[in-house]
């Protein structure tokens, strides 16, 4: 636990957020996954531009490599909306549980629209773990600056994985492409908190590729509430037995 | 098409199915933050189907590789997963060991077999 930190201005708390962005472990896991995320957006045909639109607009890795596969493949459009919404769903108790260590007597609504927009998982993790050593009337301002620290490298790193990938020859410019699937996978396997989670990430695998080898229709809506909704029900039992 | 609209194009469905479907659960957070709590069966339930649908784009790069990723063999791509998961699983669970031996076991395979 860090001691107290005074900071003697707004603008002081928000720039002691971008150094504790710069210098946080998930400084490096986000340039890995947004190198990995340039270099995909640009062999489905996105432009380096598009993806920066995305990063600052959607601001989820999960969301965006889901966006880019299923637009960049083909999908459907509402598929794409519907699987995007659901990677999305773990956002809400994440603002549910960051908004209350804001928020003091006084705080306007639009105060927190931009913390609101900043909420993803790196970000919360460290402002769960920062926020509370810091002055009530600081936080918003270090929250901001660390998010901005955050998207910032994310951005820069889409753009240099979106450029590598044009000029680097084919086996270095896959090693790029496979830093998606590899570093999403471990970290989705670290996320996993219950037994539900890991059932989930099995299933996803192994029904994701069947659905996709056999050209199904809408196979990653099949794939999410198929493994999905069995994992939960595995989850249940094991519970209703307990 | 208007080449303005085409140019535009690709941003519109960027701000509709990717900012859109997204920010709602911000917002829904902003607005509604005595709603739901992180352990209510909805949230649950939506917990699994988002980590088996991300689970099945993870299925779906490795397996059905777009550019350059498909000029390693597939046999290579799957034991580069297997190797990072593995040294992931054995050295603390650690996120940046097992990218690493991921990537290390791809460019050796790639090096050694690529078409």
């Amino acid at each position: 636990m860090t001691a107290p930190r005074a900071f003697i201005s707004t603008g002081a708390a928000f720039f002691g957020g971008v150094k504790s962005a710069l210098t946080s472990v998930f400084f490096l896991v986000i340039g890995g996954t947004y190198i990995g995320i340039g270099a995909l957006a640009h062999d489905f045909g996105f432009a380096s531009w598009w993806l920066a639109f995305s990063t600052v607009l959607v601001w989820a890795g999960p969301a965006q490599v889901i966006l880019i596969t299923a637009l960049g493949s083909g999908a459907a459009l509402p598929e794409a909306a519907v699987a995007v919404s659901l990677s999305g769903v773990r956002l809400f108790p994440m603002v549910v549980a960051l908004l209350p260590l804001l928020r003091r007597e006084g705080t306007r609504l639009r105060d927190l629209l931009l913390p609101t927009h900043f909420t993803s998982a790196s970000m919360w993790v460290e402002s769960m773990r920062l926020l509370p050593a810091i002055p009530r009337e600081r936080r918003i301002a270090f929250c901001n600056g660390m998010s901005a620290g955050f998207m910032g490298t994310a951005t820069s790193a889409g753009f240099l994985g979106h450029y590598l990938a044009a000029e680097l020859p084919p086996l270095f410019a896959g090693a790029l492409l496979f830093l998606t699937p590899m570093s999403f996978l471990v970290s989705t396997a670290r996320n996993a908190r219950m037994m539900m989670d890991k059932v989930a990430l099995v299933l996803g695998l192994v029904v994701g590729t069947v659905l996709t080898a056999s050209h199904v229709q809408l196979d990653l809506l099949w794939t999410g509430v198929g493994g999905g909704t069995l994992a939960y029900a595995v989850h249940r039992l094991r519970r209703a037995a307990a | 098409m208007n080449p303005i609209i085409s140019a535009l194009w690709p941003y519109f469905l960027l701000v509709l199915l990717g900012y859109l479907p997204n920010e709602v659960w911000r917002v829904f957070g902003l607005v509604l933050v005595r709603g739901l709590n992180e352990d209510s069966e909805i949230v649950i339930w939506s917990r699994a189907v988002a980590t088996a649908i991300l689970a099945g784009v993870i299925a779906k790069l490795i397996v059905f590789s777009p550019g350059a990723l498909l000029s390693i063999p597939l046999p290579v791509r799957v034991t580069a997963v297997v190797c990072g998961f593995i040294a992931f699983l054995a050295v603390k669970r650690s996120v940046f060991v097992g990218v690493a031996v991921g990537e290390a076991a791809l460019l050796l395979g790639g090096f050694l077999f690529a078409h």
